[in-house]
């Protein structure tokens, strides 16, 4: 008990091996780290998190080693969360998101960590929640979480997110891409990445095309498009990622002012709330059966048509109902 | 419910830019089904250090092909013991020659792997070596 307080006081303090390991705890899904992130939830609440999202190849990482330069000259400290595809046959993961951000390393208020996904789906690891809180606790001004190499319905990013940012290159396809559901939908900002190649104005034409036919904005909030071009030219990449720096900060200040701040905390308290309930009931009933062996009956059934997987699972949770 | 991972974290420490050893040894480690952690090139053992343990890796692999192995592979344990991270094994591999390999042994490093090494016998390595920690 005492050892778990010193544990919470020294993420408080910002100690980066204390916080890393409980990270790890987390993903591996350590008994003991669910203890420890109760006691750090009260310490959360105070750092702006971004959600950087967009397909693979786009430059989510490049733009969010920018992003941490921008907010250290402010001086502001930093967290960023980093999630790349775990195997589906190996179990294995290549994370090298890091490669873009190596150059803060050794900046102490700057804390990176790779996450590999775990078979979850929505772009993100199960435990990023969960890390995203150990951050906060550690007392980091900003957090940003980048997604995995998004498609088109990796949506779970706007649940953890106060802003998110999509990031969009030049040459992806036509407006009909623009028009359909999921990620379009999800963006507080739009960046238009690697803006010097062609293609560009009209990607852009697309992109307002998309927001005129929008019926209304939360808060009157138009999601801003950013060109940012050529990386290789320190100068103009310099001005327009402050350019988007300024625009999240923008964002932020208008979910604070338009009170619409809490609309985002509640649509992750639901999503917190349901992944817990969800850990709660659906554990231990998963755990009885994988160790009364009554899992494999069930899958034998289901394989035979004797019966279907729905009827198994009324059966099954019937006792635990009470 | 709970599963281990062992986490990896291989770098290219100095003035060094061949890399395709170290990203074949990356693949072959996700293949493994370990989580792998790749640097990019031309890292200081500061940034290394710094990076393992923000990352609570269980292993540091170093590659290098540049002759400095004598100074940046020592370096690299040595600034891991100073923030106290010890128990992260360091294995190095590249262009060593063999007089070389007492000294880094005798300096922390706890395998080194030079060209004609099987991949199955570094997997193995880290198989019977690395065991993720409590």
């Amino acid at each position: 008990m005492n050892n778990d307080k010193d544990e919470v006081q020294r993420i408080r303090e910002g100690d980066v091996r204390t916080a890393s390991r409980l990270i790890r705890n987390l993903e591996d899904h350590m008994p003991e780290a669910k203890s420890t992130i109760r006691r750090i939830f009260p310490h959360t609440g105070k750092a702006h998190i971004i959600g950087v999202t967009g397909s693979p190849g786009a430059g989510k990482s490049t733009l969010t080693d920018a992003l941490i330069e921008s907010y250290r000259k402010q001086g502001k400290t930093v967290g960023v969360l980093a999630v790349d595809p775990t195997s589906p046959f190996t179990g294995g993961a290549i994370l090298g998101d890091r490669i873009r951000m190596q150059r803060h390393a050794e900046d102490a208020e700057v804390f990176v960590r790779s996450l590999a996904t775990r078979g979850a789906l929505g772009g993100l690891s199960k435990a990023v929640g969960d890390a995203i809180h150990v951050l906060d606790a550690m007392g980091k001004d900003v957090i940003m979480v980048e997604t995995v190499g998004t498609g088109q319905q990796e949506v779970e990013i706007m649940n953890h997110s106060h802003t998110v940012v999509v990031v969009l290159v030049p040459g992806m396809g036509d407006e009909i891409q623009a028009m359909k559901a999921g990620i379009m939908e999800i963006a507080d900002l739009f960046v238009i990445n690697k803006a010097d190649r062609d293609g560009t104005r009209q990607l852009q034409t697309l992109l307002m095309a998309m927001l005129d036919m929008a019926p209304e904005f939360p808060g009157g909030w138009r999601p801003p498009i950013i060109k940012v071009e050529n990386v290789f030219d320190a100068v103009t990449f310099k001005g327009q990622v402050g350019e988007l720096a300024e625009k999240i900060d923008k964002h932020y200040r208008h979910l604070v002012e338009n009170q619409l701040l809490g609309d985002r905390l509640r649509r992750k308290s639901l999503v917190e709330i349901n992944e817990a309930l969800s850990a709660c009931l659906l554990e231990p009933v998963l755990r009885d059966l994988v160790s009364s062996g009554e899992l494999e009956r069930m899958l034998d059934k289901i394989v035979r048509k004797e019966c279907d997987p729905y009827s198994l699972a009324e059966e099954a949770t019937k006792p635990y109902l009470k | 419910m709970s599963e281990r991972k062992i986490r990896i974290m291989v770098a290219k420490p100095g003035l060094d830019g061949h890399d395709r050893g170290a990203r074949v040894l990356a693949r072959c480690f996700r293949d493994a089904g370990f989580e792998v952690i790749y640097t990019g090139c031309h890292q200081t053992p500061e940034q290394i250090v710094a990076g393992a343990i923000q990352e609570d890796v269980d292993m540091v692999g170093l590659s290098c092909l540049s002759g400095a192995h004598r100074y940046l592979f020592p370096r690299v344990v040595e600034l891991l013991r100073e923030r106290k991270a010890d128990d992260i094994t360091v294995i190095g591999g590249g262009i060593i020659p063999d007089q070389d390999f007492k000294m880094l042994y005798d300096a922390g490093i706890k395998e080194i792997f030079t060209p004609g090494a099987s991949l199955d016998s570094i997997v193995d390595w880290v198989k019977s070596h690395i065991k993720p920690r409590a």
